[in-house]
């Protein structure tokens, strides 16, 4: 009981918010290119548990995060298949992908359930996080939560400096264009897949390899729904991305923190916040954002066959 | 990979063709995926160091090959069925609910409901009202979705998602809380139905009567789709939904109403696990009923006469699940990825006409 509530939700927020942001920023990428991910979902319960099955075997939680993300990466091409070669629905492959991932990890982590690993270290940096209030909340964490705001920037300088995120956008806002000026739409959307779902799966190994620290079968539980949703918010731009993030990691530490603080809420209604919360922040700044999404996504959310 | 291949690059080109599988007839091309993912998950099995061969021997063996077999995979498929219909419904007019899974929940807490509080009732009177209020629950739970929706101010796809979460947390909440059974210690589970409340099942077997809701279901949508007034403007708002608003059709009507009987649908299904099968109200009432009926409807492309077809094969898979458990000592999700294998060979196999979407 020794931190003060708001500093603990203020911590709290960031380390909850850490893996909801990278799967939103692997997602945002993704959307980018004109397709909706619902396997996002899956390609963070990937990253979570090839992550931590290769920290279990090597002992070092920065391989694991290489595998993590080379797993969330080789994930998602099975959604570009389905979508990008096979034109299947999106929502649907999707959603058959978080069921392969649910089967496949229950499978590959089998062995690992109640494993203790050595998961990413936690750094303090020196003086800066002895200051009183900030210190803690801010220059403590490991390597994700540091990277957090510099991936964002990676992600929105790779979209909106580089010939390839030019492209890649091109690609979203209407294939066919694409083509005419000479891009390989196809290609494109594969490569951003791979980079989305490497980013998913790095998300998904702060949650085994820090946040929870073990592995558990589904322990993903709707974060990557709600890192999809998220980016709805971030009407898809990776900076807005951070704030939203914060928001709903914010939201999943109070409860936490309450619940610490042996409230008579029951937890079980607690839990429902961070859902619910998605759903009133999507109600009230996600209407007007349709305008900004781009246009290849449209007929992914309005047509059914 | 294929992404190289420059032959349809562009929607609403078609491509040549670029396998020989596509041509084949709809049900030689599913036979083809089941076999694909029977396959790889075979080497999947291999890896694990168990034998495909017997695995698969006793999946056959615990679900088609004994009565009783039989009758535990009709089991699987009421709830499937039902939880698929909830798909289909909206997805007539262009519309994905991803709730079944939460709306199965809500129906079996509002069924449950009754049957706690109104224990006195006769079954004549207890079972249609138990039904009633799961129609009523599921409804429900699908009409926020469906009233943002018919505003324009919400995709219905990521709130029916995210309400699923909500659902299941509040089913926990009364299970642990004040509905938690005195008796069963450290269970948290409601007391037992009264035996007024137990839906009948037919003979020695738990198949029960949501078998004839969800086929009766199947039948008068089929009907309704294929024959009705209602069925056409239902395809004419799925399939272009502007020019059905101009020539009059109440689209925000049918959105809400189409969002509404799909709850009911899955409400029903929950109904079905509560008082037929367990008997009280668990904080675990569905493995992803909503989901597997989800995909089964895409599969089927909504039309309710493959779905029943759809979910009886995938109700044989979820019950091998049951199998590759006890015999194979996998996890019981080690079942999802066979099914997600069929779904994807599936999906992957499908040809589609020409000028389809992204």
């Amino acid at each position: 009981m020794s931190t003060p509530f708001a500093q603990g939700v203020a911590a709290g927020a960031i380390r909850s918010g850490t893996s909801i942001l990278y799967g939103a920023l692997g997602e945002v990428i993704v959307e980018r290119a004109g397709m909706v991910n619902l396997g996002l979902e899956g390609c963070m319960l990937v990253g979570a548990c090839f992550g931590f099955v290769a920290t279990a075997e090597t002992g070092n939680a920065y391989i694991g995060l290489i595998a993590a993300a080379l797993a969330g990466g080789v994930f998602n091409q099975l959604f570009g298949f389905l979508v990008v070669t096979r034109r299947a629905n999106q929502l649907a492959s999707g959603l058959t992908l978080m069921f392969f991932s649910l089967g496949l990890t229950a499978i590959v982590g089998k062995d690992y359930v109640g494993r203790k690993v050595q998961g990413l270290d936690t750094w303090h940096m020196p003086l800066l996080s002895d200051i009183r209030w900030v210190g803690p909340v801010l220059f403590r964490g490991d390597l994700l939560t540091f990277g957090m705001v510099p991936m964002a920037l990676a992600v929105w300088y790779a979209l909106y400096r580089t010939r390839w995120g030019l492209s890649l956008r091109t690609v979203g806002e209407n294939r066919t264009a694409a083509f005419a000026a000479g891009l390989r739409p196809e290609r494109i959307q594969y490569q951003a897949l791979f980079v989305g779902g490497m980013l998913g799966g790095l998300g998904g190994a702060h949650l085994s390899l820090s946040y929870a620290g073990v592995w558990v079968e589904g322990m993903t539980s709707g974060r990557g729904f709600i890192a999809v949703a998220l980016v709805i918010f971030a009407s898809w731009q990776p900076l807005r991305a951070i704030a939203g993030a914060l928001l709903f990691g914010g939201a999943i530490a109070f409860q936490l923190q309450l619940q610490a603080r042996d409230t008579s809420i029951s937890p079980f209604l607690l839990d429902m916040l961070p859902y619910l919360l998605t759903l009133l922040v999507l109600l009230v700044w996600g209407r007007n954002r349709q305008y900004q999404m781009p246009q290849g996504l449209t007929e992914v959310f309005e047509g059914t066959s | 990979m294929a992404a190289a291949n420059p032959s349809s690059p562009l929607p609403g080109v078609v491509a040549p063709r670029r396998l020989a599988l596509p041509s084949l007839a709809e049900p030689a091309r599913f036979v083809v995926a089941v076999l694909a993912a029977l396959t790889v998950f075979g080497v999947i099995l291999l890896l694990q160091g168990e034998n495909p061969l017997v695995a698969y021997r006793d999946i056959f063996d615990t679900t088609l090959r004994t009565k009783y077999g039989f009758s535990e995979v009709i089991v699987r498929m009421i709830p499937l069925l039902l939880c698929a219909l909830a798909v289909a419904i909206p997805a007539r007019i262009g519309l994905v609910n991803v709730g079944g899974e939460g709306q199965l929940y809500i129906g079996a807490w509002a069924s449950s409901w009754v049957a706690l509080t109104f224990t006195g009732l006769p079954a004549p009177v207890m079972l249609p009202m138990m039904f009633l209020s799961a129609v009523i629950g599921g409804a429900a739970w699908a009409l926020t979705p469906a009233l943002l929706r018919a505003k324009g101010w919400l995709n219905e796809t990521i709130s029916t998602l995210l309400l699923n979460y909500v659902a299941i947390l509040f089913v926990q909440y009364f299970v642990y809380g004040s509905w938690k059974d005195p008796q069963s210690a450290n269970f948290p589970q409601s007391r037992t139905f009264v035996h007024a409340a137990q839906l009948p099942t037919f003979g020695d077997y738990r198949v029960h009567w949501g078998i004839i809701f969800g086929l009766v279901g199947a039948g008068v949508l089929f009907f309704i789709f294929r024959f009705t007034r209602w069925g056409y403007e239902m395809r004419a708002i799925g399939g272009n939904a502007e020019a059905a608003r101009r020539s009059g059709i109440p689209i925000a009507t049918y959105i809400v109403m189409a969002l509404l009987a799909g709850g009911a649908m899955a409400g029903i299904a929950g109904f079905g696990e509560v008082s037929a099968i367990q008997g009280r109200l668990r904080p675990s009432v569905s493995p992803g009923y909503g989901f597997i009926g989800f995909l089964a409807s895409w599969l089927a492309g909504h039309n309710p006469l493959t779905i029943v077809f759809m979910t009886f094969v995938l109700a044989v898979l979820t019950a091998g699940g049951d199998s590759l458990q006890i015999n194979q000592g996998l996890p019981f999700s080690s079942v999802n990825l066979l099914m997600a294998l069929t779904l994807f060979a599936v999906l992957a196999l499908r040809s589609k006409p020409g000028g389809e979407r992204l």
